[in-house]
């Protein structure tokens, strides 16, 4: 099947098998930044956002990418980077396997909410697992960051 | 110390956070051949026939191996120095299957797809056997899990194939028989824990390709590169000059990458066919034939005297190694060695272990290794302990600790040179304010919160074994260049080992460039395993440093014409005490390349003959429904003493990361086989570790001791944070509610039905 769709500000046409996973698909276009971690739409690894919002790319076929805006952490460098700084500053980035979707969904989560609590950033990031942080680190990274940006306004 | 102690980012951070393409399958060529193995649907069987004729013709299919198609020289996939103490058990494919998901045979192909359908039409011919599932039954069973005679012990480990022993042993001190006749109160009691999962988010992988030189290319998710090498040559049968191995960034390890599980399966095919191949292991695989940690059940014996002095303590451990024996010799050592030890105060200790295969998945290392199963059962007799003489737990642990100075006399005899566990211990105390919590508080809306604690030690590397090499150079302009063989697979070891470096040489970190591992190119490690790296290759660093400053100060001296007693070095350059001429370090740089007769290149090794153990207590407030049995965290406070913090950041990650490990350990990850030994839990769906809903606050605190063998007075950290969790909460739990569970994990349904 031929689908045409905006990846990271481009417009790609490509030839899909229907059964495609958008996972395997990024993945084939060069955007190494999405993992799997799993089988089971556990994990968050494949996080990317389509039209905006988020999505696990394992269980979203590539067909339905048709007509769509998708971007992976390389079509956001310069945000992923912003945040990134702040997990790293925190070490909380660990082995780093977790990361880029885990701040796919940090950007996203930012954009919906203005200032979320604790309990809300808890459960809006509930399906992104990390084996290495125990999450801490992470929660701290996010406050440092929405502090940051919160003074930038 | 400018860099050691400072919080300073990872050196390859930036790259990790923006999703640079930097791991093994980012980086594996796209003309990989896809390989994948075939397993076996039973738990115990002999392959009579395989047919593969029709796979084998599918379009692209490039090869389909069998039993018949590998070398018949048994190997172990234990990541450890040779002669390694885990049995040569292994096949690369073998006639015999030991568990469901056993490897049958390997298939290549040009796509996922096409493999998949070869997979498919494979018809194989079992004689199915009995098999050993339950592993109290596995020792003198008349059903052999490797009857075969070529299996081959290389150290006395206790090993006897025919009666399904992996190990044995027996150790002691005093008379412990007598000791505990004499005390006034005796525990006795048995504790079991699971053979549960590492769960890296990276799941097992690896690609190999012949290089220009004709040799087999290793890149490998792994934690030890140079035993990767020698396992390949071992199982492959061939000259290890014929391998390389490289490992890029790795998805995290915690043991599971301590064992070669995957590697064998891609290398065999590249070396058959001539082309790059590739492994990817589902999360499934990696959940029914990787590498967990061993089930154990620990019978412990402690008496006391009434005013709470322990004198005695008695630990016999059962381990479950499964079908293959990785690990199985030493990680039930350390069920006794790191327990005991808490409480070297004891007149007398004796420990006895049996390892047993059966036909389940094969156990490996997981973080901890043996530690956590063992502080798991000996913490918890000392809390019955302490409800039999009825005195606080806290008071009884003050009582009994190991302090600095004390023979360990269970821990090789090592005395404690660094340790502050009595201020460990004091200090969680007050953070989780026991005092006021102790036992257990009802709330309000009838849930009952109650308070638990125990302590844990681990090791600094394995004593007089592990190796760790640092080669490090000058170069133009006077940037240094440090190759470490150590993996670093998220810890951060690459920017530690840098951080030292930059202390010991006097210049910044940035002038440090750091590179690792490629086993043609670094200096030879043992591997990035039992909490080594820190303080084994810590200190090779400092060695190396320090031959490198001296052979500048030499090289400087020549050339400001004067001896090497008149000159200094200050980071900056090289003086002389006498005239004030200096040559600049990036002079040296520069001029080592021009007309150069002096490389000004350094390598060290380092191995230590004591293990210095680090310490720690951990605390946690826990709130039980009891309508539902469910169990909620509420704070984890923990305290560490891992001798100097060499970057505080990494190390509170470490502990925070190993904590929510030992949480989903003692209340949510389960592992259960039904009579057909087919594991239940093989996707993240039924194996559940903890997200961020499951844990409560945690707060870290580091109270250090200063280890005068080690690197700038450090120990280690990574594997001790895992080890508390579980008893301490399963006391929180008693406190809470009087119910003792002597097996993990301690779900809402055993809670409730007890």
């Amino acid at each position: 099947m031929q689908i045409t769709l905006k990846l990271n500000g481009k417009n790609v046409t490509a030839e899909v098998a229907p059964d495609m996973a958008l996972l395997d698909f990024v993945r084939d276009q060069g955007c190494y930044s999405v993992k799997r971690g799993c089988e089971t739409s556990n994990c968050g690894l494949c996080t990317v956002l389509m039209d905006g919002k988020p999505v696990l790319s394992c269980s979203t076929l590539a067909v339905r990418a048709d007509g769509h805006e998708v971007v992976t952490m390389e079509g956001c460098q310069a945000e992923a980077e912003e945040f990134g700084a702040f997990l790293a500053d925190q070490g909380a980035e660990q082995c780093g396997y977790c990361s880029p979707g885990f701040i796919m969904n940090v950007l996203a989560m930012c954009k919906e909410m203005e200032n979320p609590t604790d309990d809300e950033i808890r459960e809006y990031l509930s399906g992104n697992l990390c084996r290495c942080s125990g999450y801490e680190g992470q929660l701290r990274a996010i406050h440092a960051y929405m502090d940051y940006k919160k003074g930038a306004k | 110390m400018k860099y050691v102690n400072q919080p300073i980012r990872k050196k390859d951070a930036m790259a990790l956070v923006t999703g640079k393409p930097v791991y093994t399958d980012d980086i594996a060529p796209k003309d990989c051949l896809v390989v994948k193995v075939l397993r076996s649907p039973h738990a115990h069987a002999e392959i009579l026939e395989i047919k593969k004729d029709i796979a084998a013709k599918l379009p692209g299919i490039v090869c389909v191996l069998t039993y018949e198609d590998v070398p018949q020289k048994r190997f172990t996939m234990a990541g450890q120095t040779y002669p390694e103490p885990s049995p040569y058990d292994r096949l690369i494919l073998d006639k015999r299957v030991r568990f469901v998901g056993d490897a049958v045979a390997i298939v290549a192909g040009e796509t996922e797809k096409a493999v998949d359908q070869a997979m498919k039409v494979i018809k194989v011919k079992y004689d199915v056997l009995e098999p050993v599932l339950d592993f109290h039954e596995a020792k003198d069973n008349p059903i052999l899990v490797h009857p075969e005679d070529n299996w081959q012990a290389l150290c006395p480990v206790g090993a006897d194939n025919k009666r399904n022993l992996c190990a044995s042993g027996l150790e002691e001190h005093g008379d412990v028989d007598k000791v505990i006749a004499e005390s006034d109160v005796v525990v006795e009691n048995t504790y079991h824990t699971k053979a549960v999962q590492q769960t890296m988010m990276e799941t097992f992988r690896t690609y190999t390709q012949m290089d220009t030189y004709g040799r087999l290319n290793i890149i490998s998710s792994t934690q030890v590169p140079f035993h990767v090498r020698r396992i390949l040559s071992n199982a492959l049968d061939i000259p290890k000059s014929k391998i390389r191995v490289i490992k890029p960034r790795i998805g995290g390890g915690f043991g599971a990458k301590q064992t070669v599980v995957v590697e064998v399966y891609p290398a065999i095919v590249t070396l058959k066919t001539g082309r790059p191949a590739k492994i990817i292991y589902t999360r499934e695989e990696s959940l029914i034939a990787s590498s967990p940690r061993h089930e154990m059940e620990i019978k412990v014996r402690i008496g006391a005297n009434k005013d709470g002095h322990i004198r005695g303590i008695e630990v016999k451990t059962l381990s479950n190694t499964g079908a293959f024996g990785e690990h199985g010799p030493t990680t039930v050592g350390l069920s006794g060695h790191k327990s005991i030890p808490l409480y070297s105060k004891a007149e007398a200790f004796r420990f006895q272990y049996d390892v047993v295969y059966t036909n389940k998945m094969s156990a490996g290392a997981y973080r901890g290794y043996g530690a956590t199963q063992g502080i798991f059962a000996v913490e918890s007799a000392i809390n019955e302990l302490a409800v039999k003489l009825n005195m606080d737990p806290v008071a009884l642990r003050e009582m009994n600790l190991t302090r600095e100075g004390d023979v360990m006399h269970a821990y090789y005899g090592e005395t404690a040179n660094s340790c502050t566990l009595d201020h460990c211990l004091e200090r969680t105390a007050e953070m989780i304010g026991w005092k006021e919590k102790y036992p257990c508080r009802v709330m309000p809306d009838g849930k009952i919160r109650g308070v638990g604690i125990a302590m844990a030690m681990q090791g600094s590397g394995i004593s007089s074994v592990d190796t760790g090499s640092v080669s490090i150079k000058i170069n133009d302009d006077g940037f240094y260049a440090l190759t470490i063989g150590a993996s670093d697979m998220g810890t951060g070891c690459d920017t530690i080992l840098s951080q030292m470096a930059a202390d010991c040489l006097d210049c910044s970190v940035d002038d440090i460039i750091v590179y690792g591992v490629d086993t043609d190119v670094s200096p030879y490690d043992s591997g990035s395993y039992a909490s080594s790296t820190t303080y084994v290759t810590g200190m090779a660093t400092v060695k190396a440093c320090q031959t490198l400053v001296d052979k500048m100060k030499a090289y400087g001296a020549e050339k400001l014409g004067c001896s090497v007693d008149d000159v200094e070095f200050d980071g900056e350059k090289v003086y002389s005490l006498k005239d004030g001429s200096s040559i600049s370090r990036k002079d040296i740089g520069n001029a080592i390349m021009c007309a150069g007769e002096n490389a000004l290149f350094a390598t060290e090794a380092h191995s230590s003959p004591v293990s210095p153990p680090p310490f720690m207590a951990g605390a946690v407030e826990v709130e039980v429904d009891p309508e539902t049995g469910s169990v909620k965290l509420i704070d984890y406070a923990a305290v560490v003493d891992c001798g100097t913090v060499v970057n505080p950041n990494l190390a509170r990650v470490q502990v925070e990361g190993g904590l929510v490990q030992g949480i989903g350990m003692a209340l949510h990850e389960n592992i259960t086989y039904n009579e057909k030994g087919e594991l239940a839990e093989n996707s993240l769906m039924q194996y559940k570790i903890p997200t961020r809903m499951d844990m409560g606050k945690l707060r870290v605190e580091f109270d250090s001791s200063y280890e005068p063998t080690g690197p700038f007075g450090a120990k280690s950290i990574g594997e001790i944070v895992i080890n508390t969790p579980a008893p301490a909460i399963a006391q929180a739990i008693y406190n809470a509610t009087g119910l003792r569970f002597t097996e993990l994990p301690i779900t809402p349904e055993k809670s409730l039905w007890a």
